[in-house]
């Protein structure tokens, strides 16, 4: 597989969200809107990638039957960078995600990518691998955020384009599960054909 | 009656599957049947506790005495990690039927959001040991509730004539939209 191969396959053919169905608790969380969304997305982008180099380095190191709770520690290292500088430097959106950040440790895409390529591939087909599938992860919490906000907010990226309010059911929880339940089906409708 | 407030918010209001969206994976994983989804509300009810306390100790004794609480996720997650191993080993050597009944779905709840939410959650709202304790039992009842009503209604859905594309996951997603609406419904109750 060349290297433009192995990034955007992250993209769409194994898309992490709306293929694999993996990594859907921060999804249906955080994608009130489609900034909020890409933030999250962004950063879990940063954690793939740091985690999938790290983990491709050490691979060779690391004992078989302890692989697991070692690459936890690894990931949660990087969660815990993210966590601090999102706490300096852009305190808004940090409180909006709350809890979600930590929970980037359990976000079974991570320790999903280390597990299946960085722990048998080079470290810069892994550090290609952590990114694209991060930025097809970012993309898809984009438009299911995006998709919310229209219809539940009326705005797209805060920009307000529509007379009166949103349909409010959007923004919250069944919204959220609605909008990537669809979404997944779209998905799979068009995989078939 | 604050822990019965604290038990109707975790289970009903601020339902941790249906309302907060935290444990979806195992939510949509093991929700075929109503079996393995009793068996796992069991196992993630016990590890939830269990982890509770334990973190909440450590995160008292430990990393606030110390001023290490920068390194809360890295410890709570490693604490989870092993406790889940060592429930395990205990349980294989201590109650062969207790194993056979929760074992499968042990390793698999080291990854559910829950566990670890729940833990980060306690300390976030201040809770005492006690309250921490009942707030993590009645997030898991909520997620057990959740999953064993989704398991009830998936059980009559193989039967349902739907799309080819809306099978399996999709579904599953707009079924507990449908659910989560109806829990809607029980905010407001406890301020």
């Amino acid at each position: 597989m060349n290297q433009l191969q192995n990034f955007t396959k992250g993209f769409f053919k194994e898309n992490p969200i709306l293929v694999l169905v993996l990594g859907t608790c921060p999804t249906l969380a955080t994608t009130t809107s489609s900034l909020n969304g890409m933030g999250m997305g962004i950063a879990t982008t940063f954690v793939l990638i740091g985690s999938n180099v790290v983990i491709s380095l050490l691979a060779g190191l690391i004992p078989d039957k302890v692989r697991i709770p070692a690459f936890v520690v690894i990931i949660a290292s990087f969660v815990t960078i993210v966590d601090l500088i999102m706490q300096a430097y852009v305190p808004g959106l940090y409180a909006t995600l709350g809890i979600f950040i930590p929970l980037i440790v359990v976000n079974c895409i991570v320790l999903g990518r280390a597990e299946a390529f960085a722990s048998k591939n080079s470290v810069f087909s892994s550090l290609i691998d952590g990114a694209g599938m991060g930025l097809g992860y970012t993309m898809a919490l984009g438009i299911i955020g995006a998709f919310r906000e229209i219809v539940g907010n009326g705005t797209i990226f805060g920009y307000k384009f529509m007379q009166g309010d949103g349909i409010l059911v959007f923004i919250l929880a069944p919204g959220a599960f609605w909008a990537l339940g669809y979404l997944i089906a779209l998905v799979n409708r068009i995989k078939r054909t | 009656m604050e822990y019965i407030l604290i038990i109707i918010s975790a289970v009903l209001i601020n339902n941790v599957v249906l309302v907060q969206t935290i444990g979806i994976c195992p939510f949509l994983g093991v929700s075929n049947k109503v079996d393995t989804a009793l068996g796992m509300s069991a196992a993630v009810t016990f590890v939830i506790v269990l982890a509770t306390m334990v973190t909440y100790l450590i995160q008292v004794y430990v990393l606030d005495k110390l001023g290490l609480a920068f390194m809360q996720t890295i410890t709570f997650i490693l604490v989870i990690a092993a406790l889940v191993q060592m429930i395990e080993i205990i349980l294989k050597k201590i109650s062969q039927p207790l194993y056979q009944a929760l074992g499968i779905y042990l390793p698999l709840i080291t990854t559910n959001c829950a566990v670890l939410g729940v833990a980060i959650l306690v300390i976030k709202k201040n809770y005492n040991l006690i309250e921490g304790v009942v707030y993590g039992a009645s997030t898991a009842i909520g997620f057990g509730l959740a999953l064993i009503i989704l398991a009830g209604i998936r059980e009559q859905m193989e039967l349902a004539d739907i799309p080819k594309g809306m099978k399996g996951v999709p579904i599953s997603l707009v079924i507990a939209g449908i659910l989560a609406l109806a829990f809607m419904g029980f905010s407001g109750i406890v301020k």
